[in-house]
């Protein structure tokens, strides 16, 4: 078996309740994985595999290069071994210590020469530093599951795994929690697996997305490609769209706008307070998209992009189809009519003019 | 008042239940992990045998004990080839019979613990590099530390109240088996009743003290 020495290369089988966990994936060994399913699909599985918390035997798990398990070579690594970085569900804080001790727990056990996130990097990272001193009882869900991060992140993990950590808190304290995860996404080099069923944290935070259903994998790939195909065999959200990484690169003071640049172009949307340079995601969902044949003059779509035709598939409704096109490299998804499908001639291949109704920027 | 023989069973039973509850923490406590953690199929016959005591006649327990390390008893022929003599009527002997007669009471809570702990705070901290033993040592053992108290002190004060296994097994000698709940049974039989309302009254205190600093050491969460 060819083993990469970047890139994370898993494969485990193991039976499940209710059907066959099988998986056999590589996956980059930067950024942020995304596995999303509907709960149950085997999704936390993987990663207590990782993890090595469930011991499955005949598994395959090399980190950058690292073999914590291959039953070829009779290796297993034990989980206190293994580099990883496990945030759970349940923050699972230590309730004899304060908030302090819980970080250090992990940091002390890790050799000075391996460390490589400092703990005041850790604090700040996750804004802690007013909690250090406090018990754990005292605090609230969404701090809870911030410090589990930190203690998690200070003992400079080779790999971040994160069991749907936004699951057990509300939809305020999610708000509160999500931009210290894209800090940390943006600021660190560590891979992150994120397991999630929220189609939200999947288009703020995935560079990669892998797809799960009843322990197999139906689809992975980068973000916005996987969100563009067509074809999904489950669904990601309840509204087709996609996600692109953009760069602001200009801000429209007496507008209140914002120009942010993707590969292949440029589109207008409100300006959210970022500066020029940040990164910035933004999402369009099918339905504001148009197409047209020629440049509109006369319109007050801020947004006309050319591109052409990739494909073309019904969609749920009989009335409705789905097409999709290239803009430059980046793909767009709009839902049309058939009528205006077949009005407007569109075809596999057709250049066209995409008109964006809305942009949303994440 | 106390005479001199009586505060000779004072300090001969707070030393006994000093000394077993020492034992029985250092025995107690890997046997409630065990038995809290274990998948064994003999898991429940074990749990069965710590239990006895609780239901068992402490003369049952003593009269076995007693047969058990006598001169044809196996762990009498044992000590005796091992030059230590027999157990029976010497103060190691009530340490041994003490142990068990008391082991119920500091076991359970204390696997009630671990039980209630679980895995999550151990794979937690497995996965913050701590090794199985390390884990056990700085997560599970202050977790259940309020457990602990309660059975050390549970253990103690069964200890200090036993008095058929002593009986049985220790007999009556001043000083070395003669402790409290002997000396009143000796002072009754005697018809010295005041003798007997001091010490009984005693315990009484005792055991109303310890019940009441027991209700300072419920377990609380064990973990967040």
């Amino acid at each position: 078996m060819v083993v990469e020495s970047c890139g994370i290369r898993l494969c485990c089988r193991r039976p499940l309740a209710a059907f066959l966990l099988a998986v056999d994936l590589t996956l980059p060994g930067q950024g942020c994985t995304v596995f999303f399913g509907p709960s149950g699909a085997g999704k936390s599985t993987l990663l207590r595999f990782i993890a090595g918390l469930d011991r499955i035997d005949g598994g395959v798990l090399y980190i950058n290069g690292a073999c914590w398990q291959d039953a070829e070579r009779n290796i297993f690594l034990a989980p206190h071994r293994r580099a990883v970085g496990y945030v759970f569900q349940d923050a699972r804080l230590f309730a004899h210590l304060n908030v302090r001790d819980n970080v250090l727990y992990g940091l002390r056990r890790v050799p000075e020469a391996t460390r490589r996130v400092a703990w005041q990097q850790a604090v700040d990272l996750l804004g802690i530093e007013a909690l250090l001193p406090r018990p754990v009882a005292t605090l609230s869900g969404g701090e809870r599951q911030r410090v589990a991060i930190a203690r998690a992140l200070a003992t400079s993990p080779s790999v971040l795994l994160l069991d749907e950590p936004l699951a057990a808190v509300d939809l305020a304290r999610k708000q509160e929690i999500l931009p210290y995860l894209e800090r940390l996404h943006q600021s660190l080099q560590i891979p992150m697996l994120y397991v999630s069923h929220a189609p939200e944290e999947v288009a703020r935070l995935a560079d990669h997305l892998v797809l799960l259903d009843q322990g197999q994998v139906v689809a992975q790939g980068g973000l916005t490609e996987t969100l563009a195909q067509l074809d999904l065999p489950i669904q990601l959200a309840e509204e087709k769209g996609v996600v692109w990484q953009t760069v602001v690169a200009e801000r429209d003071a007496t507008w209140h706008l914002c120009r942010v640049a993707f590969a292949g172009g440029s589109l207008w949307t409100r300006d959210r307070g970022l500066a020029v340079g940040e990164a910035a995601r933004v999402r369009i969902l099918a339905r504001d998209v148009g197409l047209s044949l020629t440049a509109q003059s006369h319109t007050s779509i801020q947004n006309q992009l050319p591109g052409r035709i990739s494909a073309i598939v019904a969609d749920t409704h009989p009335g409705l189809a789905l097409v999709q096109l290239r803009i430059g490299s980046s793909p767009l998804v709009a839902r049309l009519t058939e009528r205006s499908v077949a009005a407007l001639g569109l075809q596999v291949g057709g250049a066209v003019w995409a008109q964006v109704k809305a942009v949303a920027l994440l | 008042m106390l005479s001199a023989d009586d505060l000779l069973a004072i300090r001969l039973t707070l030393q006994l239940a000093m000394v077993t509850t020492f034992f029985l923490l250092l025995l107690g406590i890997p046997l409630a992990w065990w038995l809290a953690r274990s998948r064994r199929r003999y898991k429940g016959a074990v749990a069965a045998v710590v239990a006895l005591p609780l239901v068992l006649p402490p003369t049952v327990l003593g009269f076995y004990l007693l047969i058990l390390m006598g001169p044809q008893g196996w762990l009498g022929q044992l000590t005796q080839t091992l030059g230590l003599g027999l157990l029976p009527f010497t103060f190691p002997g009530l340490v041994i019979a003490s142990c068990l007669y008391s082991l119920p009471f500091v076991v359970q809570p204390i696997q009630n613990a671990f039980e209630s702990i679980g895995d999550k705070p151990l794979e937690a901290a497995a996965t913050l590099r701590a090794s199985p033993w390390d884990a056990f040592v700085t997560v599970a053992l202050p977790l259940a530390k309020p457990a602990i108290v309660t059975a050390a002190i549970l253990g103690f004060a069964h200890t200090v109240g036993e008095f058929g296994v002593v009986l049985m097994m220790g007999g009556n000698i001043p000083g070395v088996t003669r402790v409290i709940s002997v000396q009143i049974y000796s002072h009754v039989e005697a018809m010295e009743y005041a003798q007997a309302h001091w010490l009984a009254g005693g315990l009484l205190l005792f055991s109303f003290v310890v019940l009441l600093l027991l209700q300072r050491f419920r377990p609380d969460k064990s973990f967040c």
